[in-house]
């Protein structure tokens, strides 16, 4: 029943990428009768394969690839070959995502008419608002099982969060709850019921956490319309004399350039590598690379404003049994410029297991002022900050072609620095997730800097006029009609909220619009 | 615990018999590295005896846990006995033992206060001996699954059905 193109079939549409939003575009587009080629740089892994241990499971799904770093940001410093934690396997990150599935408050479309001008920030509004996207939200919520809607039950506390929670009431907050996820809080969709055994980053062994890898990619290939070659590495889209795409140059398997034609192609290989290959795809008519005449390809990355805040108290948490993510205060999320900051940012409980909590709490640190520390990790609690961080147009992924990966081609580098919003958002936001800790007994709490980013938005941004950005409302880039891009690279602005809700749901509204735009030949 | 075996069957008095003292926790002797109760021993072929000590001391000082026993240091940094990286550990003991004699002790495993040993370390911390050595230490002492128990830390739960009936909820003094 899995279909196989030829690589002259020039009818179908070939998408980079198969995590949130090329996995589910590609499903989406085979349910509506339109052929796919996906082509996916990572292996395949189901339930079964994920290993419950975190060093050796960032080994078997991460993307280690070289990448190199600048800038400001502690990351450049701590782990400058690793900018982010993201996963290189059909299904994408959202084998690694800790499930948080959250809507964008309605402000946060209009950033820019919401908070006015911020100097050093390159801010705008989305071409779309909440009540264009309520009904993909609704449809992506469906889809993901997402806990607290559609009349689906939360899911339990567990320790981590039974800590956060009275400490997130001591301090008057309302908006405490155990989340909006994509984890099963009773079985649905042939997917179990959580079963609290932690390790959500390493890939949920039970499937309960939705993940494209084991819904809507196979899901996809049931149609007969969707094939997908895993371990295939797009390097560059090529186009004819009318500035059309033409298809995609891959690597195989075997390491062999093959090129498969298409009548579009999508590219959805996040905010690191979509700007890559845009890049990497420089002609003589588009010396700038694809879709670039903006000169925005690249630009405006943005990675959420983060930090963890970690405490320790006198009495055992254990912190790491159930559910990584399932907790959040939503309070802090409102835009209040009287905090010192536009925009807002959530709290959510996070926990790492002791292999990963000696790497992240602290990156270099050595010492008793460290070790005390993780001698009391029985007694540690865990929350992470994601808040929305200012687009700037110098925070940006370039080539860098002083570095090769193993196919020759230049790898990105990644430059980050915070703004001065960013700065001021994270302090308030260790001095309140302290204070929760506190409200509850902590005798020490830890402001730990951000990880390797999970969350990477921006680079290829959505905007009303082609001028401002790449792609316009569809994710159609502005130069290229049959080019559209399809992941967290066309965010506009970030927002308070975890991205992916959101990559699915503009993932099926773009599906929608590809297949009745082919189906009404314009395409 | 692969490479370091108990001595189950040496009793301390054979051990100490054919050993010296290096600093106050460990014996050497010819290929050899000891806990001087007797307790583990590691062979080593490519460093001398004493700079496999130091370097077990040097990563207890980096990242000391008072109730982690030397031999899981000791696995931490036996991956440094090797031939292509001999020269580097043994220049670099070197140059901890100058720091250490610098400052009036005999060597860095006979400066017997922790806080000196610290003060020895501080001033090579942004070298890249120290670096490796540190960096080295993340995942070569906390990824020990024998260690994490020692944490508290209980690994994997799938095996065990995860934590849905055993405790994921059970904090009692809220």
């Amino acid at each position: 029943m899995v279909a196989k193109f030829e690589l002259t079939d020039d009818s179908v549409v070939v998408i980079i990428g198969t995590g949130a939003g090329g996995g589910v575009l590609a499903n989406e587009l085979a349910q509506r009768g339109v052929k796919v080629v996906a082509l996916e740089a990572g292996g395949r892994y189901f339930p079964e394969d994920y290993i419950n241990d975190e060093w050796e499971s960032f080994g078997q799904l991460a993307w280690v690839d070289p990448r190199t770093t600048s800038g400001d940001w502690r990351v450049a410093k701590d782990f400058s070959g690793l900018p982010a934690w993201i996963v290189k396997a059909v299904g994408g990150t959202t084998i690694h995502w800790a499930g948080a599935s959250i809507r964008f408050q309605d402000h946060e479309w209009k950033a820019l008419s919401t908070y006015g001008p911020v100097q050093g920030a390159s801010l705008l509004d989305w071409p779309i608002d909440a009540a264009e996207m309520a009904p993909w939200y609704e449809l992506a919520e469906t889809k993901l099982g997402v806990t607290r809607t559609g009349g689906r039950e939360g899911l339990p506390g567990n320790n981590n969060y039974l800590v956060f929670e009275k400490g997130a009431k001591a301090l008057g907050y309302k908006e405490v709850h155990t989340g909006r996820m994509a984890i099963n809080s009773a079985e649905y969709d042939d997917r179990l019921a959580c079963q609290q055994t932690g390790f959500c980053f390493q890939g949920c062994k039970w499937g309960a956490k939705w993940s494209a890898a084991y819904t809507d990619i196979p899901r996809g290939e049931a149609t007969g319309n969707l094939e997908v070659r895993d371990r295939c590495h797009a390097a560059r889209i090529l186009h004819n004399d009318a500035g059309k795409v033409t298809g995609v140059e891959y690597f195989d398997p075997d390491g062999n350039l093959q090129f498969q034609a298409a009548r579009v192609v999508c590219v959805a290989g996040n905010s690191f590598e979509s700007p890559r290959i845009l890049l990497n795809s420089a002609s003589s008519m588009f010396p700038d690379g694809l879709a670039n005449s903006s000169g925005q390809v690249g630009r405006n990355y943005m990675r959420h404003t983060t930090g963890s805040v970690y405490a320790v108290f006198d009495k055992p948490v254990r912190m790491w049994r159930g559910t990584t993510m399932a907790g959040i205060i939503q309070d802090e999320a409102r835009h209040d410029p009287s905090r010192g900051f536009v925009g807002g940012y959530e709290l959510e409980t996070l926990s790492l297991g002791l292999p990963f909590m000696a790497a992240f709490l602290d990156p270099g640190a050595w010492g008793r002022e460290f070790t005390t520390a993780l001698d009391a990790y029985e007694r540690m609690a865990g929350m992470w900050i994601v808040g929305e961080d200012m687009p700037q147009e110098t925070n940006r992924v370039t080539l860098n072609h002083d570095v090769k990966d193993k196919f020759g081609l230049p790898v990105v580098n990644v430059h980050f620095s915070d703004h001065p919003n960013d700065i001021a958002m994270r302090n308030h936001a260790y001095r309140q997730g302290a204070a929760i800790y506190e409200a509850v007994g902590a005798t020490r709490t830890f402001p730990t800097p951000p990880y390797p980013s999970t969350h990477n938005l921006g680079t290829n941004r959505m905007s009303e006029n082609p001028r401002d950005g790449v792609v316009n409302r569809w994710g159609q880039t502005h130069d290229i009609p049959n080019l559209f891009v399809s992941d967290g690279s066309v965010f506009t602005t970030g927002a308070a909220e975890n991205p992916t809700l959101t990559i699915v749901a503009l993932a099926i509204r773009q599906a929608d619009h590809i297949a009745g735009e082919l189906s009404r030949g314009n395409l | 615990m692969s490479e370091v075996r108990e001595r189950r069957g040496m009793t301390r008095r054979e051990l100490l018999s054919r050993s010296v003292a290096a600093g106050a926790a460990f014996v050497v002797g010819s290929g050899w590295v000891a806990g001087s109760d007797a307790a583990w021993a590691m062979e080593v072929t490519h460093l001398k005896p004493e700079t496999m000590a130091t370097l077990i001391q040097m990563a207890r000082d980096i990242y000391p846990h008072d109730h982690v026993p030397d031999q899981f240091y000791a696995i931490a940094v036996k991956g440094y006995d090797a031939a292509d990286r001999a020269e580097m550990v043994e220049a670099g003991i070197a140059a901890l033992n100058a720091a250490a004699q610098g400052r009036g002790f005999p060597s860095y495993l006979d400066t017997g206060w922790e806080r000196d040993r610290v003060e020895i370390l501080r001033g090579m911390e942004n070298g890249s001996f120290f670096q490796t050595v540190r960096g080295g230490l993340v995942t070569g002492l906390y990824n020990q699954k024998e260690v994490w128990p020692l944490f508290g830390y209980e690994g994997e739960s799938f095996s065990q059905g995860g934590y849905i009936d055993r405790g994921f909820n059970d904090i009692n003094w809220l």
